[in-house]
Parts: structure tokens; C-alpha cells; sequence
């Protein structure tokens, strides 16, 4: 069975992002850039599939404009077989239209399951994995901390906000990662260097009939309201003394 | 021409009760200008429909109850949510884990881009929601002639409790889906639910054990009457349960106080309770980030300042 694993590019999660001045937007010239930290878990568990021999290849896929590959190559070197990338002329594709192509995607090469991050740390939307699912008709798993392939089926223990859930969902589905599903590994030089030869094969979206138009408009973005630190206090009573003054005792 | 179809708002439920969320999801869909049904789906879950028919503003609860809705698995709920669709000018849920796994099903069925986290209702059709871990806020207009939105619920009150609206039972069936309920583990609390709580005390990686979270920031937060809460780092560890940790990629909270035990602050952990009322830090770094947020700082270590300060509570009490 194959394995499709979408990755994104974002803006490194140590970065603090700055607004710019005009409020069109978050300030991304030369920022440090990563592999949404899920989407590397999603590669991680995609591997350790393959190396169970409960897969036969894993293919990174990613949707972007430039660059873009930087993030298809750490796939591969981390271990991912081959490269799809989408390559359009913009960033900041909607999750719909993400789903639309990744769609297209799965007609075309047929894996049993898919593996994305729950959310992208950009953008937050936490929506592309299940559109996706929704869009091919298949059953989905959120929010995984544990995945266990069986015939035809795959059991998914899944983050819920009381607790832990498990689905048994039949093949092929969609699954998202949550941040308790594996640790990543490094990609080792020898695995760099090799991932230098893996192939990354380049579509456009009109190749896969898509339309890229965006359905939200952005209006504008701006500077959270700020907080200000507040006081250093000496004693445990003091801080008592301050909370019911404050009315939040 | 303005929209003038009703607004369906999923409820997030235990069958038995409704989760308090659902109530502050209400405010931002009556925001929205127009009539407001509930929908409730589940199964045995009269009881959490007629909670919803008690909220103000509601004009209508659809229950579909019926072993296809049991544990409100997103693929027979969206599927209902489609096959309502049509009739609604707007579909909302909370934010909580049902209401992320639905609702993109049902946009993506529908051919809608939805908004993410709505934390204002700016227009019936403009929104403001957070990206980059809240370090942004971003105004969009959603130019989709239906909207469907999910309500980062922390930024909205909860709206009361006086009404009696009817409770209609719905007999849509849904397609059977690949996906069927194994198990679940929900760990039974008296305390507060985390994403309604007044008051949280949270841990973090400085607790260094099960035991400590256990004997130091549970007793703290009973004396308070308080959720608790973790970082990812305390939950990665296996301090505390996964469905405690704040944050970005955790629960978002905004609790009338929020006191942060041995957690350093970093932006993950505070995109999830910057916005609290009041924040108390117990860091024994002077310079840990969270005192730039916080109201309140105790330098030290709270090995020895959370015993002190329960003391202190107890006797404030008396
Ligand atoms: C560098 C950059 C800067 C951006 N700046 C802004 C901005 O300032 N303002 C703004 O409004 N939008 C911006 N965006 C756009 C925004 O990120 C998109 O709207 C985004 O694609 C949708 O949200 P999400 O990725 O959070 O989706 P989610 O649903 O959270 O993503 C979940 C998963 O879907 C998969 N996935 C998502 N997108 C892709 C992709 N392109 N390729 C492969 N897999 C993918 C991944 O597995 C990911 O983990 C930016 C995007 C990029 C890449
Ligand atoms: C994709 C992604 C998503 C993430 N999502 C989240 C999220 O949702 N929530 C979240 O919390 N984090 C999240 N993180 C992790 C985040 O970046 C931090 O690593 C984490 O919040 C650190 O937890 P901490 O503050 O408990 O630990 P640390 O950063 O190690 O801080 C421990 C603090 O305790 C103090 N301390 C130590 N001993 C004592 C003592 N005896 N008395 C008093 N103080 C003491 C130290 O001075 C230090 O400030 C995410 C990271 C990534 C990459």
C-alpha cells in the first residue's frame, strides 16, 4: 500500500512573526522556514509503516510557490520514497482548494492512506485533512496519538477533549496527527545527500483542474491587543492580598 | 441582498449533557443576525436537547437521536449537516474536537472555505480570527454565499439560560461510513471543565514528575475550585493527561485566573492563555518569559511557594 503524505511549508516555530506596519499581512522576508512540525510527525509515522512492512512507499506531497521543494527534499530526507509538488505562482493556498488538489492527487496515484498534520502552525485552520476525507468519501481519523494498520483497516487512538478515543476505520482513509504520535527522527547526512537524487515530479493545478481562486478575503491583519507584565510580589500573602483585591478570589 | 436563512449551530454533547461551550458558541451565531436552531445529534440525547432548548435565543432544537449518531462520529454528522444545509444561511460549532472533525466536511461537501476559530463577529459575512499562534489576527470576509464557521469559544460569553424553545425530532437517515467506535477512555473529574473553568491552575516540565503534579498542583487548584491545566511539556512527559495542555495546539482558555506553575512561557504555550483575565507566574527565573505576561509574579520555587500560598488561601477563606 502506498502512503501520501502531505507536508507544508511554514514559518519556523521558534520564529515570533511580526505584523507588518500597514496590516497586510505577517512579515515573511527572510524568515527562517520549516516543515509544519505535524506534517513531520505524519512523515515519521508514514516510515515507520513502511519499515513494519505494512506499506510499500511513502510520497511527500506539498502545495506552494518557490521553495516549496526545500520542504519536499527534508521528506525525502527523512526517508519519504518520491516528491510531488504542486507549484503555484503564490503562497497561502485555502485548505479547501489544498483539499481539491490533493484530491486530484489520489486519483492519480491510489494510496491506502493518507497521513496530514491536524493543523498547519501558520494559518491554524485545522481543516485540510478533513475536506480531504470528505471530499474522496472516506472515513477520518483526527488528532492521532496512536495508529495500528491492520487487513483492510487501520485503529486509530485519537486526542478527544475528555480523553482518548479509538476508531477502526476501513481502508483507504485519512488520517491527521496529533503532536503525541511519534518523535520525528533527524535526517542523517547520508540520507541528505541521498535524498538529492529522489525524484520530485512538478504539476500545476490546472494540470489537476483545479481553481485556485481564494473564497475568504483578507481585510486585514493586525497586532493582537498587547499585554503588559505586570508586578513581581514578594510573598505568597501578598499575592493573596492583590487576587482579592482583584475580585478573582 | 442580506441572507435571511436561520443559523444552525451544532451543540458539542455527552448525550447527557451539554457541553458548556455550546452556550458561548450561541452568543457569536446570535451575533450573526439571524434565528438560531441547535442541532443535536447523538444517541440516547434528549436530555442534552432539552439543555439546549433552555438557552436564550435559541429558536429551535433538531435532535437526531439514533445509534447512526452514537459518539457523534464526523462522518454521520456531517453527512446530516449536508442534508440540512440548503435551509441554513450559516452552520457553526464550537471549536472542541467534534466541531474540528465536522465541520470541514461538511464545507468541503458544500464547496465552502470555512473560518477557522472565529474569535470576533465583525459582519454577518466578516470575521476576525487568530493565526500564528495568536501572534496575528486577521479580518477575512467570506465571500461563500453559506457560511461555516468554528468559534474559538474563549472569546465569547455564555449566552443564559431562561427559554423553552421546541424540540423537534429529526428522522433524516445517513449513509453507513467506514468508521466505527472502538472504545474511549474520558477520565471522570469533579473539577471544572477546563475550557469553562473560572479559575486554572497549570504545570509544567518544573513539576519533573507524576507524583509532584499530582501532590502539588491538583491541591492547589481543589483549594481554588480551579481546572487544571499543563504544558505540552508536563503532558509530553506523562505529568499529566494529554486533553490538560494549554495552548496553541491544546485547549485555548481565558479563565478569570489563570496561575502558571514552573511553565516557562513560550509563545505555544501562551497562544492558549494570554487572553485570561488575570495571570499569576510561580518561575523560579526572574526573566522566564511568562512574567511578560503575567499580572502577578512569585520568583522561586514553588516547591516551597504553592504550599505557602494554599496556606494563605485556606486562611483567606476561613
Ligand atoms: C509561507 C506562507 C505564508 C502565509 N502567510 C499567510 C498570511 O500572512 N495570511 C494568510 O491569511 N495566509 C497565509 N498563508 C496561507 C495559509 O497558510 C493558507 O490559507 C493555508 O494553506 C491554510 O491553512 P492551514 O495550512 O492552516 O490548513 P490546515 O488545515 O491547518 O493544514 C493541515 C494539514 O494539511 C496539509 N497541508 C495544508 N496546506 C498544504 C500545502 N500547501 N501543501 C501540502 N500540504 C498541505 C498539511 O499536512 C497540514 O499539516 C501563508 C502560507 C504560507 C505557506
Ligand atoms: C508544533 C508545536 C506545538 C506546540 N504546542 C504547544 C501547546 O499547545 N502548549 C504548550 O504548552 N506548548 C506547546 N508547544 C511546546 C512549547 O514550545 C514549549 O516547549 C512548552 O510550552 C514548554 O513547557 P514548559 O514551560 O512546561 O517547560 P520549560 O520551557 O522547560 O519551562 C519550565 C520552567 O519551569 C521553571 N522552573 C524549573 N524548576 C522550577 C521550580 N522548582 N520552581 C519554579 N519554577 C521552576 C523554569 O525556570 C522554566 O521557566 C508546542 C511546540 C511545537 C513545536
Amino acid at each position: 500500500m502506498k502512503i501520501l503524505v502531505p507536508v507544508k511549508r511554514v514559518v519556523d516555530y521558534n520564529v515570533k512573526i511580526r505584523v507588518k506596519a500597514d496590516g497586510s499581512g505577517v512579515e515573511l522576508a527572510n524568515i527562517k522556514m520549516s516543515m509544519n512540525p505535524f506534517d513531520e510527525i505524519a512523515v515519521e509515522e508514514a516510515l515507520r509503516l513502511r519499515e513494519a512492512g505494512k506499506a510499500s512507499e511513502v510520497i511527500a506531497v506539498s502545495i506552494g510557490p518557490v521553495k516549496t521543494d526545500e520542504t519536499i527534499r527534508t521528506a525525502l530526507a527523512m526517508g519519504a520514497d518520491r516528491g510531488i509538488w504542486v507549484k503555484t505562482e503564490e503562497a497561502g493556498i485555502e485548505p479547501l482548494t489544498v483539499a481539491k488538489l490533493l484530491k486530484a492527487l489520489v486519483a492519480a496515484e491510489g494510496p491506502s492512506l493518507v497521513i496530514l498534520g491536524k493543523q498547519a502552525i501558520d494559518d491554524d485552520c485545522n481543516q485540510t485533512g478533513q475536506m480531504l476525507a470528505a471530499l474522496l468519501g472516506w472515513p477520518q481519523a483526527t488528532f492521532a496519538s496512536k495508529v495500528v494498520v491492520g487487513e483492510g483497516t487501520v485503529d486509530v487512538t485519537r486526542e478527544i477533549d475528555g480523553g482518548l478515543q479509538t476508531l477502526r476505520l476501513a481502508l483507504p482513509a485519512v488520517l491527521t496527527t496529533d503532536l503525541r504520535l511519534n518523535e520525528p527522527r533527524y535526517a542523517s547526512l547520508p540520507n541528505i545527500m541521498k535524498a538529492k537524487k529522489k525524484p520530485i515530479e512538478e504539476k500545476s493545478a490546472a494540470e489537476l483542474g483545479v481553481d485556485l481562486a481564494p473564497r475568504l478575503e483578507i481585510l486585514s491583519t493586525s497586532e493582537p491587543s498587547g499585554r503588559t507584565a505586570g508586578i513581581k510580589l514578594a510573598s505568597a500573602a501578598e499575592l493573596v492580598g492583590h487576587l482579592k483585591t482583584a475580585g478573582v478570589l | 441582498m442580506a441572507d435571511t436563512r436561520p443559523t444552525l449551530l451544532l451543540a458539542d454533547h455527552d448525550d447527557a449533557s451539554l457541553n458548556p461551550v455550546t452556550a458561548r458558541a450561541l452568543t457569536a451565531a446570535l451575533a450573526l443576525g439571524a434565528p438560531v436552531h441547535v442541532l443535536v445529534a447523538g444517541e440516547n440525547a434528549r436530555a442534552a436537547a432539552e439543555a439546549a432548548a433552555k438557552l436564550d435565543g435559541v429558536t429551535e432544537v433538531l435532535l437526531a437521536d439514533g445509534p447512526a449518531f452514537a459518539h457523534r462520529l464526523a462522518e454521520p454528522v456531517a453527512a446530516l449537516g449536508v442534508a440540512l444545509a440548503p435551509a441554513y444561511g450559516a452552520l457553526i460549532a464550537p471549536s472542541t474536537a467534534f466541531g474540528k472533525s465536522v465541520m470541514p466536511r461538511i464545507a468541503a461537501l458544500i464547496d465552502v472555505m470555512q473560518v477557522s476559530d472565529v474569535i470576533a463577529v465583525v459582519a454577518p459575512d466578516t470575521f476576525d480570527r487568530p493565526i500564528y499562534a495568536g501572534n496575528a489576527i486577521q479580518r477575512v470576509r467570506a465571500t461563500d454565499a453559506t457560511k461555516v464557521l468554528t468559534i474559538r469559544t474563549a472569546s465569547f460569553t455564555a449566552a443564559g439560560e431562561g427559554n423553552a424553545a421546541p424540540i423537534r425530532a429529526l428522522e433524516d437517515a445517513v449513509p453507513a461510513s467506514g468508521a466505527s467506535f472502538l472504545g474511549e477512555e474520558i477520565a471522570a473529574s469533579a473539577r471544572p471543565d477546563l475550557a469553562a473553568a473560572r479559575i486554572i491552575v497549570s504545570g509544567g516540565r518544573a513539576l519533573g514528575s507524576a507524583e509532584n503534579f499530582h501532590a502539588i498542583v491538583e491541591p492547589l487548584a481543589d483549594a481554588l475550585g480551579a481546572a487544571v491545566g499543563a504544558s505540552r511539556a508536563a503532558v509530553d512527559a506523562g505529568y499529566a493527561p494529554n486533553d490538560w495542555q494549554v495552548g496553541q495546539t491544546g485547549k485555548v482558555v481565558a479563565p478569570d485566573l489563570y496561575v502558571a506553575l514552573g511553565i516557562s512561557g513560550a509563545i505555544q504555550h501562551l497562544a492558549g492563555m494570554k487572553d485570561s483575565k488575570v495571570i499569576v507566574a510561580i518561575n523560579k527565573d526572574e526573566d522566564a518569559p511568562i512574567f511578560q505576561v503575567a499580572d502577578y509574579g512569585l520568583v522561586g520555587d514553588l516547591f516551597e511557594i504553592v504550599p505557602q500560598l494554599q496556606a494563605e488561601i485556606a486562611k483567606a477563606k476561613a
